[in-house]
């Protein structure tokens, strides 16, 4: 039984995947497997909402580092959007809001991958 | 000193970290923990028992890991045994962001992060087994 999930939506060009549940080194695989659907469907403008994310391990961290300059090569991005305060602090204690675009709002994130050159 | 040493024992699978963080945030929480350093208490104790499974067991999913937390009037004590090879600090390298995005490497902040989030985190490999001990202490 896992407690971790992802649910794929859309707006516009951009990939929304609503994490739920708590990423550790066990349900980290479903993460990868979410971002190479994503990879594979061609969609690599990828959003990741967090506000249903409860938990992250390095294990999870670990998968937005193995992906991020692949999708960026093909001319997207991962941003990651409304995580919790206390998932924001993991990401934030290994350095993430410097190789990641981390926005507090999903609708934030989403104008950001219109205009790109608005940060 | 009077001390309360707690147990738990999970075969080495990623299946029972759930287990071993719900094991963890229940004994700080009633040691009287803030949520935050019980966050960074559950968090440490997944990547030191992640790390077992992973590389001192290498895959194999029946080996034991022992768990103990143990509480003193000062601090909380976790204490981390398994029997599988045995971590070589001597080559451990603090990770470097940057250069592992690059590199598409996704692995080996583990112990970057328990260091971070705990007051002493000491290995040891006397005795037939490897032991991970990680200390936080009161405020």
């Amino acid at each position: 039984m896992s407690n971790f999930s992802v649910g794929f939506r859309s707006s516009g060009a951009v990939q929304i995947l609503d994490l739920q549940g708590e990423l550790d080194a066990h349900t980290a695989a479903e993460l990868e497997a979410a971002i190479q659907k994503c990879q594979k469907d061609n969609r690599v403008h990828i959003l990741v909402n967090g506000a249903n994310l409860m938990y992250i391990s390095s294990a999870g961290l670990g998968v937005f580092m193995a992906y991020i300059e692949e999708v960026r090569e093909s001319g997207g991005d991962i941003k990651i959007a409304a995580l919790q305060p206390k998932v924001y602090n993991v990401f934030d204690l290994l350095g993430f809001p410097m190789l990641f675009d981390i926005v507090e709002t999903e609708e934030g994130a989403v104008d950001k991958f219109s205009s790109p050159s608005a940060d | 000193m009077a001390s309360s040493t707690y147990t738990l024992t999970i075969p080495s699978s990623t299946r029972f970290l759930e287990d071993v963080r719900e094991f963890v945030t229940m004994h700080a929480t009633s040691a009287g923990f803030d949520e935050m350093e019980v966050e960074q208490l559950k968090m440490a104790v997944d990547e030191a028992c992640t790390n077992v499974i992973e590389h001192a067991y290498a895959g194999q999913s029946e080996q034991p890991i022992d768990i103990a937390i143990i509480l003193n009037r000062d601090k909380l004590t976790i204490r981390i045994r398994d029997k599988g090879q045995t971590f070589n600090q001597k080559t451990y390298q603090e990770p470097d962001l940057i250069k592992y995005a690059k590199t598409r490497k996704s692995g080996g902040f583990g112990v970057h992060i328990m260091r971070k989030l705990m007051d002493e985190v000491a290995y040891n490999n006397s005795g037939g087994y490897n032991e991970c001990r990680m200390v936080k202490y009161r405020h």
